[in-house]
């Protein structure tokens, strides 16, 4: 995947999670967790839906890449 | 059960609080533990307020940490007894200079930040009676409580306050004062809290105080109708305070956290009052969960005793042994959970990765403190609620095959052998026991079957005594320890153009208990799409906050009793795959 492929699936994964949020309008470096009001059980359905489509498995120690979404796009892109 | 039992050492026994839980059982009286606590000075009564800061503030204890807050970093600010009374003096002042009398509804919409105690204790300290609300909900359940709860006075922060409160302040015509705090020049219609707690005097004299009089109201869900206001008044930190010492093991040495969110019943009970009346050092982290930081804060804040819930432990054991196993957890004495039932496996996790069981305890906001828990002094059972507190009477009803309790002349039929099951009961007469659900006689009538309180959880008592958790009488989700209704969710869902029907139910899942699932029939023309799918998933989100729906699924032909309601019961038995039991009441298929 590219970045550009990965970039889409995470805003993909997050509108499944957030859909009434406005993905255009969030700085790619926002956390994403206070800005789109994520409780516990968001985040691991995000982490879920991420490892589901783009095939990395993400560990409990990886949850702090996962910050924003340039963090995350980032993280992925590394593990990739 | 397949867990064996965690036995507890003669040491450990002779040091707990509750040493000798059969003959407390016996021996203790309420009136023995009002004695445990100050009263007003002059016998002008009891005070919530008071027990927890003033008593301290006026005594040796004055120079203690009352509130260590731990800051987004590293920073740390702390508040002794003094410094809290001084505090929460100023706040029962202001609602004096906003004109707020006795009884007047003071409510918060705020996170674990010092504006959030001083709000509680200041008010409880005035006479007014506190509401805290839970800060992830979204603006619709927020207008819902503070309309029913006739608050008049409103807490809570700029941002907050912009996307909950602002969009519904129209709506209510009651609420007379919103304060908001930070240094930034208020949103309009609001006053700066920091300012208007500048300009009034740091000294007050707590009124008399009634213990009858009304000082709390928290809201929860039943499977029906809006939320219910649940009353207490101040005779419940008798409760409170005994039971932080028999079921929490606390003293006034102990540094305390409670992880515990504010805006529901736990978060004031023992996040805000029981341990300070108790005298301890209280931690308080703004953040959500994050397991390095939480294991962080117990080994380098030093906690003895803490008090968490299931969610949060079956998350910290995703991360395994090996991360506990890198901090310092030997200050931490005694670990408490609840909120949901706490499986055995978790109870024994703790023994193993954090040196300490898990004690688990029940009880409920109508309740107000623990009824039902394991203790320091007492072997535990793995997956076990424990044992009624002392000065606490448990019973189980017995009900027939519709659930209906069985009843003798008005009485009802206790279980009496071990092992089955039955409505979980208590006999009403402990001090933090609610006194009433506001505006809602009715529904406060149904509480009761004869001289028993009627709990809607169904539990077996074994032959020791232990109590053990087996499910919810009726349709109430418990989600990560909190208690949504099914009614709430489904009316909201209801209000988008798209949705002709809606059933809620709790899905089970393996982190939360439970998580809210919708099953909606939309109205002609509406298409079962993934995009509208979406779309409820967002409006649920957007008008409930973190109570909305996790999954929305379309059912054309949601099931329905003879008297035209979705059966969640039916829905939830789908969703389970269980056979779908007696559907007698089931409206006769097309």
């Amino acid at each position: 995947m590219t970045a550009t492929d990965i970039a889409t699936t995470v805003r993909t994964c997050l509108r499944e999670v957030a859909p009434e949020a406005d993905l255009d309008a969030l700085p790619a470096d926002a956390d994403l967790r206070e800005e789109l009001f994520l409780d516990s059980l968001d985040f691991l359905r995000l982490v879920e839906l991420l490892s589901e489509r783009t095939g990395h498995r993400i560990d409990e120690e990886d949850y702090p890449h996962l910050e924003s979404v340039n963090s995350t796009v980032a993280f992925l892109s590394r593990v990739g | 059960m397949g867990w064996e039992p965690i036995r507890k050492s003669a040491a450990e026994r002779a040091a707990a609080n509750l040493a000798d839980y059969a003959q407390t059982r016996r021996d203790f009286t309420w009136e023995q533990a009002r004695g445990w606590l100050s009263g007003l000075p002059e016998g002008a009564g009891l005070n919530i307020g008071y027990e927890a800061v003033d008593r301290h503030a006026v005594g040796e204890r004055r120079d203690v940490v009352a509130l260590r807050f731990l800051g987004r970093g590293d920073a740390v600010t702390e508040v002794t007894y003094g410094e809290l009374a001084r505090r929460t003096n100023r706040f029962a002042n202001l609602l004096d200079s906003l004109g707020v009398r006795s009884g007047g509804r003071v409510f918060s919409l705020l996170g674990r930040e010092p504006a959030l105690y001083v709000t509680a204790l200041g008010t409880l300290k005035h006479t007014s009676v506190f509401s805290p609300l839970f800060s992830a909900f979204g603006p619709q359940p927020v207008r819902e409580r503070l309309v029913r709860g006739d608050a008049q006075v409103l807490v809570t922060t700029p941002g907050l306050y912009r996307s909950r409160v602002a969009p519904i302040r129209d709506d209510l015509p009651q609420l007379r004062h919103v304060l908001v705090t930070g240094d930034d020049p208020p949103p309009a219609g609001t006053i700066s809290l920091d300012a208007a707690l500048a300009g009034v005097e740091d000294t007050f004299t707590v009124p008399p105080t009634d213990p009858e009089q009304m000082a709390l109201l928290h809201f929860t869900s039943g499977t029906t109708g809006k939320p219910k206001g649940a009353v207490h008044v101040h005779e419940a930190v008798v409760a409170h305070h005994a039971s932080a010492r028999f079921a929490l093991d606390l003293r006034e040495s102990d540094v305390f956290w409670c992880t515990a969110d504010p805006g529901w019943v736990t978060g004031t009970s023992y996040g805000i009052i029981a341990p300070l009346t108790v005298g301890a050092t209280m931690i308080v982290d703004p953040g959500e969960f994050d397991a390095r930081r939480w294991y962080a804060n117990l080994a380098e804040q030093r906690v003895t005793v803490w008090y968490t819930a299931p969610t949060a432990l079956r998350m910290l054991m995703r991360y395994g042994d090996d991360l506990p196993a890198r901090y310092d957890l030997s200050a931490l004495r005694y670990i408490a959970s609840v909120g949901e039932p706490l499986n055995a496996e978790a109870v024994v996790w703790g023994q193993r990765a954090l040196g300490q069981p898990i004690h688990d305890n029940w009880w409920q906001t109508e309740t107000g403190s623990i009824m039902i828990s394991n203790y320091a002094g007492m072997d535990l059972r793995p997956g076990a609620m424990g044992t009624p507190v002392p000065g606490v009477e448990a019973g189980l009803l017995q009900r027939d095959a519709d659930g209906r309790l069985r009843m003798d002349d008005g009485v009802p039929r206790t279980v009496d052998e071990p092992d089955v099951e039955g409505e979980l009961a208590l006999r009403p007469g402990w001090p933090s026991m609610f006194r009433g659900y506001l505006h809602d006689e009715a529904r406060y009538a149904a509480c009761f079957a004869g001289d028993w309180y009627r709990t809607g959880d169904l539990a077996r008592r074994d032959v020791d005594g232990y109590y053990w958790f087996i499910g919810r009488a009726d349709d109430v989700i418990t989600s990560a320890g909190h208690l949504i209704g099914p009614f709430e969710v489904e009316s909201l869902l209801m209000e988008h153009p798209a949705v002709a029907e809606a059933g809620v139910i709790g899905k089970p899942d393996p982190v939360a208990g439970e998580v809210v699932k919708a099953f909606i029939s939309l109205r002609d023309g509406y298409e079962a799409t993934d995009d509208l799918r979406l779309e409820l998933l967002g409006f649920g989100r957007r008008r409930l906050g973190s109570v909305a729906p996790k999954e929305v699924a379309f059912d054309q032909q949601l099931p329905h009793t003879r008297s035209g309601k979705v059966m969640r019961r039916l829905l939830k038995a789908r969703e389970l795959g269980l056979p779908e039991g007696d559907l007698s009441t089931l409206e006769p298929s097309a």
